[in-house]
């Protein structure tokens, strides 16, 4: 048990440390002076020379390569070339927008996932299962950003029921928070139900109905538990699709958050600011991977064993 | 312990058996007995043959700035008598930018996944093949490249690449060859065992013999299906790139970009957003019904659902 959690955690840092290198390789890869656009074009030639020894691009590649790593280490994702802010800082910033936006769509997609995927499972074949079923494939085959703006158009123009994007108030957060859940309660739904009707079909369920026990104490005591158990995995997995799905909500939306700060770094040609947000947003995504990685251990006794 | 991680496969495609003349024949009768297959069938060749005879359905070119396509105050045409589908915002006829961003994202999608794959399948044979080592290396790959939320990864690609349709082939290829290499590694493991591969070996064939001519065939069921499934989703990804600004560059038209000029005029003209979406929804669903139905028909498992 404690070895797997030990192998566990020396894999996350393995694929962390591949993920930082990745994303050096694909600042390497930009083409431009980066100095020299950090500059202006018509700064003398002594300034841009001062910049690249400044941020070290004078160095042959390999050390460039683990001073990137050093510093990443200590929290140093470089400077916006923009407004000269230390990247982590802006994420750090915008952070706090975006998990409300990501816990919100999270919480969406349970609140209408699983009752739906319940009610799927229980009236198997009925139009309740045909309509999740419907609602699913809608779900995953619309393009989210797409139908953030019918939903602005709808909800926001034509009913003028909720503000057309922007931050502040629990109804500017309802809108991007339905959408960005709704694919992810589709899903839910399906693999909810899926699991549902596979342990419904198990011994102990035929056992614990044999014995007497009413069909909702059988339903939320043997039946529930342990098909919600993957779903834990999922919700995990989740918050790291959130994640990525977070950057077009949130520009469609004008949502302050991280993504929306990469989306308008694009446009500056920020490169820090982008890679700084890949780089921490796939570390984050790794470090919830463990973390529910151990959740599972600890829910579900037969892993602990194996 | 021998539970994968989390961060597997987001498209599921079961462990296929070996297709045998019998397995053929229930494949067939069962599939034909599916009408969502017959639904996705219908979507997938009505977008492909419209996108495929696109200069045979418009007169019209998709670049062109009409005189009378805008209104007296220079708004965009909602759908009329002689542009169905009504105008954009440069006066250019909507039908027209459908049917040739309808070649251009689909060309994208389908031949970043013939790449992706192609890159998969071999990853994942030879990750299968050989374990040890050579296993681990590249698992640890695809580990790392999963570790990153897919669009944030093709934003910091297409941050660094000047955008152009070949680099969003690449970005797209890129996010998606790791999941098929895993799925394929796994249907790999489990031909390995077989007996023929015994006897194969045990006749003198070579590593490379065995590969291509015994285990490749055993994979390609699980590819197509991958390949179905995931044209959907690389559509969707594409309009997201575009849509972003890393996708297909202006004035080429996309199904992505042609929604992201409607974005700041929803209000004005809705139908510059409803049509690509529309048209993204078509193509997506019917990919994923196909593929979901292809999938049902292969599993014996789920062979009592109709």
């Amino acid at each position: 048990m404690i070895q797997y959690l030990i192998r566990r955690l020396i894999g996350a840092v393995g694929v962390i440390f591949g993920v930082a290198t990745i994303t050096f390789i694909m600042v390497f890869l930009m083409p431009g002076d980066a100095a020299r656009m950090y500059a202006g074009p018509r700064a003398p030639e002594e300034t841009v020379q001062r910049i690249r020894e400044l941020w070290g691009l004078d160095q042959p590649l390999p050390v460039q390569y683990v001073r990137y790593l050093a510093r990443a280490a200590q929290g140093d994702l470089g400077r916006s070339t923009r407004d000269n802010r230390p990247v982590l800082q802006a994420v750090l910033e915008r952070l706090p927008a975006t998990l409300q936006l990501a816990v919100a769509g999270l919480f969406v997609e349970l609140a209408i996932g699983i009752p739906l995927g319940i009610v799927a499972a229980l009236k198997r074949n009925s139009w309740v299962d045909n309509l999740a079923t419907v609602f699913g494939l809608i779900g995953i085959s619309i393009p989210p950003f797409a139908l953030g703006l019918v939903a602005l158009y709808v909800f926001g123009f034509l009913i003028p029921i909720f503000p057309l994007g922007g931050y502040g108030t629990p109804l500017h957060l309802v809108l991007p928070a339905l959408i960005l859940g709704f694919g992810g309660a589709a899903f839910y739904a399906r693999v909810l139900r899926n699991n549902l009707l596979e342990v419904m079909g198990e011994d102990y369920i035929r056992t614990a109905r044999a014995k007497g026990l009413s069909p909702s104490v059988v339903l939320r005591r043997h039946t529930l538990r342990n098909a919600l158990l993957p779903t834990v995995t999922l919700a995990g997995l989740d918050l790291a699709l959130l994640l990525g799905g977070v950057v077009v909500i949130e520009a469609v939306f004008g949502w302050p958050g991280i993504g929306l700060q990469a989306f308008n770094a694009i446009r500056n040609q920020d490169t820090p600011i982008i890679m700084g947000t890949v780089l921490f947003a796939s570390t984050a995504v790794v470090f919830i991977n463990l973390a529910v990685d151990f959740l599972y251990v600890t829910l579900d006794p037969r892993v602990r064993v194996s | 312990m021998s539970r994968s991680t989390p961060a597997s496969a987001s498209v599921e495609v079961p462990v296929v058996q070996l297709e045998t003349k019998a397995n053929n024949r229930t494949f067939f009768s069962r599939i034909r007995r599916m009408p969502r297959a017959w639904v996705g069938l219908a979507f997938v060749l009505l977008v492909l043959l419209s996108a495929l005879f696109a200069p045979m359905l418009t007169q019209l070119d998709p670049l062109a700035q009409f005189r009378d396509g805008l209104s007296d105050v220079g708004t965009p045409l909602p759908p009329n008598a002689q542009y169905i589908l009504g105008t954009d915002h440069l006066g250019r006829d909507l039908w027209t930018r459908l049917l040739y961003g309808g070649q251009v994202s689909l060309a994208i999608s389908i031949i970043a996944n013939v790449t992706a794959a192609i890159l998969g399948t071999l990853i994942g044979l030879l990750a299968g093949y050989y374990s040890g080592l050579i296993d681990s290396l590249l698992m640890r790959f695809t580990e790392v490249l999963l570790a990153f939320p897919a669009i944030l990864l093709a934003l910091g690609l297409g941050s660094v690449l000047r955008p152009s349709i070949p680099v969003v082939i690449l970005i797209l290829a890129v996010i998606t060859w790791p999941t098929l290499a895993r799925v394929v590694r796994s249907q790999v493991l489990s031909v390995r065992e077989r007996q023929f591969i015994e006897s194969a070996r045990c006749c003198g064939g070579s590593d490379w013999y065995i590969i291509f001519q015994h285990i490749l065939p055993h994979t390609i069921t699980v590819t197509v299906v991958w390949m179905t499934l995931s044209i959907a989703s690389s559509v969707l990804i594409e309009a997201s790139l575009s849509y972003l600004g890393v996708g297909v560059p202006p004035p080429t038209p996309s199904w992505g970009n042609m929604i992201s000029d409607g974005q700041t005029r929803y209000r004005l003209a809705p139908w510059m957003i409803l049509i690509p979406t529309l048209a993204i929804l078509l193509t997506t669903l019917g990919f994923n019904l196909l593929g979901d139905a292809v999938r049902d028909a292969l599993d014996p498992r789920t062979s009592h659902r109709s």
